[in-house]
């Protein structure tokens, strides 16, 4: 024994001379006879105890519940304890924690988290996986969303999408569950047991997908960024189910067919930096993933016309050009909306767009009072489709509250508006309103509290102001 | 280091060959020479001096329930870079909603006792059933024929030396069909492959058929032996295995939906989205 142990100090004496040699003279190759430090691969997370450097992090942040969770000995799989989780009742916060580890760990030779898992009814897991590190912002995360558990003890195995790229992990095991909502299953127990990374070899099929396997089509302009999203990985079990894991960003590997029109970098990020069509597909450990999007840009956006009105003349609610009379909130999610809007950075220019648009609005934060302006103005520039969109300027009244028939969509109590729409959109430029503000605002304008922007194609739109001659 | 690791590897292969001595309560045929070889290694269809068509659905899915139609088109059935493909597909084919292929050697190629198998490489989902197996040459179609020296199934015998259902990625069955066993009453055995599956790389199928017994492997591990003993304690069996001249046929399928895969519906198929799907034979070799 002790000369063996003698040679194994010998041997990595003679590494460290070896490495010496590598700093010394940077232009030489590894020598194979190196051998690169690696994290133990040790799988197991909770088998009986917490696993070497395994700590609890509950994400009291979020509103769980820290207490909800407690290692017993009185309902075990196997062995002599397991992890006991008490699901709060609807309102109560839920459960929700990290397992981490500070013994970093390599399991790269694993290809799934296994553990066995019980419940005082059966239940439905909101998402358990692995890979919460606060340390790499998540970039290996996996987990399955809705895992169906019964009331009495069954295997679980969530599969790794790659497992090559677990080579120095923390984030051992992470859940959350709770009542989403008033009626769902709350006031209950789980345990897991006999939590651990395997190598089953029984896991095949892989299929991984990002636009959740749709191919998509979007126009885009140079200077915007989108996301791929829909990431998943299905792989096929021993019991010949499917299971699906959402994948993070980062197990992908993300192509764009042509990089002078949108390059794709490894969180999933695309920018889109020339005109011309590019198609975004990726790849996971070696398979095509199910899904693209085809990114036609038509180049840089135009800046809207810069406005010529004094700012005297004007109460600005989104523009570059003047200081705003009112913060405003621009996504109110209106229920049933569909609209998606963001505020885009166009070369320094802040702009609008909005997708998928059905109904939305812009609600301000102070009343505007209007009654000396006459004009509401704004640009409206679309990509593609030159149909129209119709927008409402809403007085809200004395009691500043939205008040809205929801059946007719029409004001009600003392709340007033005018309705105009905006036609003869031409596609690929910007083109100027200057809306009287008419109709039943004629009598009514010192209390306007919101626009409502109703259908249309994609839009963007700029310089929101009241104002007038 | 390096001359101690040999010296473990030449210990560990001397400790393999001996444990390759056949076990005293086992039959065993030692059959080393190839008699017969289709190793697939021209494209296009199957070789016709080897391989006959089995077309159609037959009757009552084949006596099974099988919900597929059987082509010889290349869409189902063709030789590609030295492999066999067999494939299922999800098409409207002569009021079927599935098509496929099966091929056997009868008349082309049949024999009494050996060593059969084959590399194959398997599908996987809902509604999958391939098979590598064999039937007794005076075997009569189920349609009937005007062969007076053919007999009805089970009569003729039925040796499964692979079945699998898509349903079980892991299950290999291996089986004996005659007069006594058969059907629901075969006599029987699965193995489940540790750490593998059969769908996601080739393995060996093969069988060990000597007068009184048949032995099934996969791989390196023979995982059933059926014997003449043990049939004829059923009553009424008979062990047509061995009967003069009784010779068999090799067939290779890939059935859709069945009683044996516990009849999903056409629907179940469809929805589970795994179609199409491809059973890859790299080759069948007989010795003797």
């Amino acid at each position: 024994m002790e000369n063996k142990v003698y040679k194994i100090s010998k041997l990595i004496a003679l590494l460290s001379l070896g490495l010496t040699v590598f700093l010394a003279s940077c232009e030489r190759e590894f020598s194979d006879d190196v051998e690169f430090a690696t994290f133990p691969p040790n799988g197991d997370v909770f088998i009986d105890n917490f696993s070497p450097g395994l700590d609890f992090f509950p994400f009291v942040g979020d509103g769980a519940d820290p207490q909800a969770f407690s290692v017993v000995n009185d309902m075990v799989f196997s062995g002599t304890s397991a992890m006991r989780f008490d699901v709060p009742n609807f309102g109560d916060g839920f459960v929700g924690a990290a397992f981490n580890t500070t013994a970093n760990r390599d399991l790269s030779e694993f290809d799934a988290l296994t553990f066995y898992a019980k419940a005082s009814q059966g239940a439905t897991i909101n998402e358990i996986g692995f890979g919460v590190n606060a340390a790499n912002g998540n970039r290996f995360q996996a987990a399955v969303s809705g895992l169906e558990i019964s009331t009495r003890w069954e295997k679980y195995v969530i599969p790794i999408p790659d497992a090559s790229r677990l080579i120095d992990e923390t984030g051992l095991l992470f859940l959350s569950e709770g009542a989403s909502f008033e009626g769902d299953e709350g006031g209950y127990i789980f345990w897991l047991d006999e939590v651990r990374f395997e190598t089953l070899g029984t896991i095949g099929q892989p299929r991984p997908a990002i636009f959740s396997g749709q191919d998509l089509t979007e126009q885009a302009f140079t200077g915007s960024t989108l996301n791929v999203t829909g990431l998943t990985f299905t792989a096929n079990l021993e019991s010949g189910e499917n299971q699906t894991v959402i994948a993070a960003p980062s197990y992908f590997n993300f192509e764009s067919s042509n990089t002078d029109v949108a390059i794709v970098n490894e969180l999933g990020e695309i920018s889109v930096i020339g005109a011309g069509t590019t198609q975004i597909t990726a790849i996971l450990n070696g398979v095509l993933a199910e899904g693209s999007l085809e990114i036609t840009s038509t180049g840089g956006l135009p800046f809207a016309p810069t406005p010529t009105v004094p700012e005297a003349n004007v109460r600005s609610i989104f523009s570059d050009a003047y200081t705003n009379a009112t913060a405003s909130n621009f996504t109110p999610n209106f229920g049933g909306s569909t609209t998606e809007t963001s505020i885009v950075s166009n070369n320094g220019d802040n702009i609008l767009t909005y997708t998928n648009n059905n109904f939305t609005g812009i609600i301000f934060e102070n009343t505007v009072d209007a009654s000396s302006l006459g004009f509401l103005h704004v640009d409206v520039f679309v990509q593609d489709g030159t149909s129209s969109v119709d927008i409402q300027i809403r007085d809200i009244g004395p009691d500043q509250t939205l008040e809205t028939d929801v059946n007719t969509g029409l004001p009600i109590g003392d709340d007033a508006d005018f309705r105009f729409t905006l036609n003869g959109l031409t596609q690929g430029q910007w083109t100027s309103f200057d809306i009287p503000l008419s109709g039943d605002l004629v009598n009514q304008r010192d209390n306007l509290g919101a626009l409502i922007l109703v259908g249309g194609p994609n839009f963007i739109l700029d310089n929101i102001y009241f104002f007038t001659n | 280091m390096k001359t101690n690791y040999i010296k473990y590897v030449l210990v560990l292969s001397l400790v393999i060959l001996f444990s390759c001595e056949t076990d005293e309560g086992q039959t065993v045929a030692t059959l080393n020479t190839l008699v017969m070889a289709e190793e697939f290694n021209v494209d296009g269809a199957p070789n016709s001096e080897l391989w006959n068509f089995d077309m159609g659905n037959s009757i009552n899915g084949w006596g099974n329930n099988e919900l597929q139609y059987y082509t010889d088109r290349p869409e189902n059935v063709v030789v590609e870079n030295g492999v066999l493909i067999i494939t299922a597909q999800q098409e409207s084919f002569d009021n079927f909603q599935f098509t496929s292929a099966r091929i056997n050697t009868r008349d082309k190629f049949e024999f009494q006792f050996g060593r059969v198998e084959a590399r194959i490489q398997l599908p996987v989902g809902v509604g999958m059933w391939p098979a590598f197996w064999m039937l007794g040459a005076n075997w009569e179609p189920l349609e009937g024929d005007d062969d007076p020296t053919t007999v009805a199934w089970p009569a003729p015998g039925e040796i499964d030396i692979m079945e699998y259902r898509g349903f079980e990625p892991t299950i290999v069955h291996g089986s004996m069909h005659a007069p006594g066993f058969s059907g629901a009453n075969a006599l029987t055995k699965t193995f489940r492959i540790p750490n593998d599956r059969l769908d996601s790389g080739f393995h060996i199928y093969g069988i060990e058929w000597s007068p009184d017994a048949v032995n099934f492997y996969i791989d390196d591990v023979l995982y059933n032996q059926i014997t003449r003993a043990q049939a004829e304690e059923i009553e009424g069996a008979n062990w047509v295995f061995d009967d003069e001249d009784q010779e068999f046929f090799i067939l290779l399928n890939l059935a859709v939906g069945g009683d044996f895969v516990q009849n999903p519906s056409s629907a179940d198929i469809i929805n589970s989205g795994a179609l199409p799907q491809r059973m890859l034979v790299d080759y069948i070799r007989v010795y003797q």
